[in-house]
């Protein structure tokens, strides 16, 4: 493990091929990383160094930027509640106390059986819908602290895996470019005037130009 | 009260069950501005968008089609880098879009290639949003499928291929500067513009043009019905409808496509079809105008239009259509905080003011909020944003790098000038202010009394 395994190896080469410059990939291959091992682990930033050309230290540097990439392991099921503005007013912070005490964990922390970490996390773009979470990044709109519970109740039975996949999964449907179809990367230091635009300022030029 | 009937221009589909799917866009008119953009030269797409007047919507209102003509002459590849970072707080709209309509927001991406010349588009979602990712993803692929994008679309001489990115969680990264950075595999830390204009040196230092989502999701439209039809809505310089999430303490909190330019704060608050009412029949305290960056304003406002250049006069900004509502039981304080908090949080670290300022903001409020604060402390939250936003003018002066250090002076400078007698109840005293807060927003009645003894 930790390395990528042969299928996410040709899905990582997949995703780099689509840039002009690998060191673009970085991002997205720190995600599949995190997709598969549930965290990143340095193995995974080794590898993902050589894939896209850069230093092990260089794929730290960016990885550890973003608040997403989880350098140890975390909760099964990572529990974002918000608390900024419009959810605060709305009782956000309310819910995330009651989060804590049915866990009987603080936020930033991850329960003793390894399945929930709760985060008091910034605007998740559903503030008509205050207050608001995300459980591995699928929203749970105006929940109630019994609707929380709810929810808890049936991650911790098992149910719900269909709508909530383990941490570290994203979409679950990648884009796939199809080689006859694609228009290919644009190369910085090697693409010419686009020939719609040349064809049609050639053809102007008698009009207007 | 102005609650008009114009079309919904990009939220058409957000009613429909599958209005993400390929099938129904076709079925609803999709991929016919693409089709009307390509059977003219790209120059007149460029002046059929300067000319319906098209603001971008992601903050900062400048005109789509005059960025557009940014780009140095014979500079190529040149590149589109589609902003859909939405966290700014208050805001929810580019989700929607990118949920409920991502063949529209395509279909507006490929335009704007198209009349640029772009030869690659990058389509930057927010880490966070994994439902967007998934539905842009499908739509990617039906899309390549059917011969929309990719290789001489709809037969054509046009090619250009579509790439879905996504983020990790950072605020800043929606700063387009630092959103390049991200793209390019880096910690997403702003750049000095100029010179790094993305316009003239943006992804690789290629000639970058940065689009938000809902900016874009426009253009199918504009393209089928005419830049006339689309400048015949809304008022002065604010064409087109726009859309709005209000959210806080109404009875309907919800996103709401509306006439921009015309319709009042009064209309997006109380009226039956949008906001409702605030809640519990309570009194209007406050409401930021667009989104946490922005000055607040209050109920002498409600009948201003939401038109950015009258708006921008009061001292604020329409910046990305989140109006949060606070009523009479909001603790100015603690919202206060809670916004500081955030733009604490989210600092990249690079320029002094925004990061030593915002730590040290948020510090004091605290230790208000705790019990613990000081009378001077009133004084000293505006002298540090003084510091970080020399004057505290509107608009700012750039003392940092990028706008997100003068962002977090905004709540102080609203909550404390119009909300003194709050503050001081917490500190347990008469606060003294001596430091010269010039934006007009930062004048509530507390200021007009001190300017009227004076
Ligand atoms: C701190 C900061 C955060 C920003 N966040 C976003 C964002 O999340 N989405 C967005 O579209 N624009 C955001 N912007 C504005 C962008 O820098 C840029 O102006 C915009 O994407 C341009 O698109 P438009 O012209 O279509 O509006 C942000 C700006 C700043 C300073
Ligand atoms: S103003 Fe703040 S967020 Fe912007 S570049 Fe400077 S330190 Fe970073
Ligand atoms: S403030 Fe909580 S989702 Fe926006």
């Amino acid at each position: 493990m930790a390395r990528f395994s042969e299928a996410n190896l040709a899905t990582a080469l997949e995703i780099v091929s689509r840039y002009p410059r690998p060191k673009s990939a970085t991002i997205p291959l720190l995600h599949l990383a995190q997709e598969q091992d549930g965290y990143v682990t340095d193995d995974a930033m080794e590898h993902i160094a050589e894939l896209t050309g850069t230093t092990p230290v260089q794929v730290l540097g960016t990885c550890s930027f973003y608040e997403m990439f989880k350098r140890e392991p975390v909760g099964r099921y990572l529990v974002n509640i918000c608390t900024n503005i419009s959810c605060q007013i709305m009782g956000g912070e309310e819910l995330l106390h009651h989060a804590e005490h049915v866990l009987g964990i603080k936020a930033g922390s991850t329960t003793p059986d390894g399945l929930f970490t709760i985060e008091d996390v910034e605007c998740i773009a559903a503030c008509t819908e205050a207050p608001c979470l995300q459980v591995n990044y699928r929203y749970f709109h105006k929940i109630s602290n019994e609707e929380f519970d709810e929810v808890v109740a049936d991650l911790r039975a098992g149910r719900r895996t269909d709508e909530i996949p383990p941490h570290g999964t994203l979409a679950r449907v990648r884009q796939h470019i199809p080689a006859d179809r694609a228009a290919g990367p644009a190369d910085p230091a090697g693409v010419p005037e686009p020939v719609w635009l040349s064809a049609h300022a050639d053809a102007a030029e008698g009009e207007e130009a | 009260m102005a609650v008009t009937d114009a079309p919904k221009i990009i939220t058409s589909r957000f009613d429909l069950d599958d209005g993400h799917t390929l099938a129904r866009y076709e079925a609803t008119g999709g991929y016919q501005g693409l089709k009307a953009a390509l059977a003219r030269p790209p120059a007149s797409v460029v002046e059929e968008v300067k000319s319906a007047s098209l603001l971008g919507r992601g903050g900062a209102g400048f005109p789509a089609g005059v960025k557009w003509g940014f780009c140095p002459p014979g500079v190529f590849p040149r590149y589109l880098v589609v902003n859909g970072d939405e966290s700014e707080p208050g805001t929810y709209k580019d989700r929607l879009l990118m949920e409920r309509d991502p063949h529209q927001l395509i279909e507006g991406v490929l335009i704007a290639c198209y009349a640029v010349g772009c030869s690659q588009a990058f389509l930057y979602v927010r880490g966070e949003m994994a439902l967007a990712q998934e539905r842009i993803a499908q739509a990617l692929n039906d899309a390549y499928a059917a011969g929309h994008i990719g290789k001489n679309i709809h037969g054509s001489d046009f090619s250009v291929d579509v790439v879905l990115h996504w983020g990790a969680g950072a605020y800043i990264v929606g700063e387009e500067t630092a959103l390049i950075e991200s793209l390019e595999g880096n910690r997403g830390m702003p750049r000095l513009k100029p010179p790094f204009f993305p316009a003239a040196k943006g992804l690789y230092l290629q000639p970058t043009i940065v689009n938000n989502v809902e900016t874009l999701s426009n253009l199918p439209w504009i393209l089928t019905n005419g830049a006339a039809a689309f400048a015949a809505l809304g008022a002065e310089n604010s064409k087109g409808t726009r859309i709005f999430a209000v959210s806080g303490h109404v009875k309907r909190p919800g996103v709401y496509e509306v006439e921009f330019g015309v319709t009042t704060f009064r209309d997006l608050l109380y009226a039956p079809v949008y906001g409702g009412g605030i809640r519990h029949d309570h009194e209007l305290k406050a409401f930021i105008p667009g989104g946490a960056s922005a000055p607040w304003l209050y109920p002498e406002h409600l009948d201003v239009p939401l038109e950015a250049g009258t708006v921008g006069k009061l001292g604020t900004m329409l910046g990305s259509g989140a109006v949060v509502v606070f009523d009479e039981t909001t603790d100015m304080v603690k919202a206060c905080l809670r916004l500081v908090r955030f733009f604490a949080r989210e600092s990249c670290g690079k320029c002094t003011p925004c990061r030593e300022g915002t730590t040290w903001l948020e510090k004091i409020l605290e230790r208000i909020v705790d019990g613990h604060g000081r009378p001077e402390d009133v004084n000293l939250l505006l002298d540090v944003c003084d510091n970080i936003s020399v004057g505290m003018n509107w608009p700012p002066k750039q003392t940092t790098i990028c706008p997100l250090g003068q962002s977090a002076t905004s709540p102080i400078a609203s909550a404390v000038m119009r909300f003194q007698d709050e503050f001081e109840a917490y500190v347990g005293g008469p606060a003294e202010i001596t430091v010269d807060v010039k934006g007009p927003a930062f004048v509530g009645p507390v200021r007009q009394e001190v300017a009227a003894d004076a």
